[in-house]
């Protein structure tokens, strides 16, 4: 089963860095970028068949570990259900 | 006055700390590894600063999982002393024995200096041998040492009087200019409630000889052995 992971700095958290990529972005000639923030990407490959136990698992390994709720915030979903796809 | 200092993968500072606790204070001293659980026979641990798994997923996210930070939560709980420098700060935040984050550099650089910070609290036994309002200069060296706390923390830590360590100026004025990161109020080191537990950013570790720079780091420790000498336990343990 896989399963995507986004996690994102909460709205008012400083971003000097997305501010600098925006900056950047602006230099190469795209200035009607108002606003970037970068988050973290994670993509997962669960040994699970069950997508709800999937789903609250991932809930609380972004509580646990992968996001930090002091600055930000998660979203996790599962992307396909059922028997694990074969690799491709 | 027992020490030890805490090797996470990717930490560094461990020998800095190890060989002024050893060799210039001459107090007993070990290293101990992350998986480490036993923690009864020390007095006082050091977190490091360093990289510490590499300063993945987010600094200071996974040593602040490991065994022997779960451990450390039970040993400061009874009284046990801890200092975080660095990384070893960016952990005890990351364990929620300290309350806050440490995020990027404002600035993005990653910034090796010498810094000077103000002392703003001397209830902790790390700060009671200080005055408020004394300027100590330790260097720091991090890319990520901007403290951050929502309102309501950041609060509470004024309210409770637990912001130790500020970053000022060399006469001790707390301005903008004198920030290397960023920090919401200046802030580079905080306490937790009891004033048992302290991380900051500097390095204390490399302010403590002669021909480094400063041994104003030394005064942390002075004022930590001081305390038991004082009393003969530190804060009624």
């Amino acid at each position: 089963m896989r399963a995507r992971i986004v996690v994102r700095l909460r709205s008012g958290v400083l971003d000097p860095q997305g501010a600098t990529i925006r900056k950047a972005l602006e230099g190469l000639g795209f200035p009607e970028v108002r606003d970037l923030r970068v988050g973290k990407l994670m993509e997962l490959t669960l040994d699970e068949s069950d997508r709800a136990r999937a789903q609250a698992r991932l809930e609380e390994m972004c509580r646990r570990l992968l996001a930090n709720p002091v600055v930000e915030d998660y979203s996790c979903e599962v992307l396909d259900g059922g028997e694990p796809t074969a690799r491709s | 006055m027992r020490f030890g200092v805490v090797i996470f993968p990717g930490t560094w500072s461990d020998m800095d700390f190890h060989h002024v606790i050893s060799e210039v204070l001459h107090q007993p001293v070990e290293y101990l590894w992350h998986r480490d659980t036993d923690l009864s026979r020390f007095d006082c641990l050091i977190l490091p600063g360093g990289f510490s798994y590499g300063d993945y997923l987010r600094a200071g996210a996974i040593a602040g999982r490991s065994p022997v930070v779960a451990a450390l939560t039970d040993f400061a709980a009874r009284g046990g002393l801890v200092l975080g420098s660095c990384n070893g700060f960016q952990i005890l935040c990351e364990a929620g024995l300290l309350p806050g984050t440490l995020m990027r550099n404002e600035c993005l650089q990653f910034r090796c200096q010498p810094t000077h910070v103000v002392v703003d609290q001397t209830e902790t036994p790390f700060t009671r041998g200080l005055r408020r309002g004394q300027v100590l200069k330790m260097p720091i060296a991090h890319g990520e040492g901007r403290y951050h706390a929502e309102t309501n923390a950041l609060r509470t830590l004024r309210e409770t009087n637990r912001i130790v360590f500020r970053y000022a100026t060399e006469t001790g004025e707390v301005t903008s200019a004198a920030n290397p990161n960023g920090s919401v109020w200046n802030i580079a080191g905080v306490c937790n409630e009891e004033g048992t537990v302290v991380g900051l950013m500097p390095h204390p570790e490399r302010a403590a000889e002669p021909g480094v720079g400063s041994t104003d780091g030394l005064l942390l420790f002075q004022s930590l052995l001081g305390s038991l000498v004082e009393n003969g336990s530190v804060l009624g343990r």
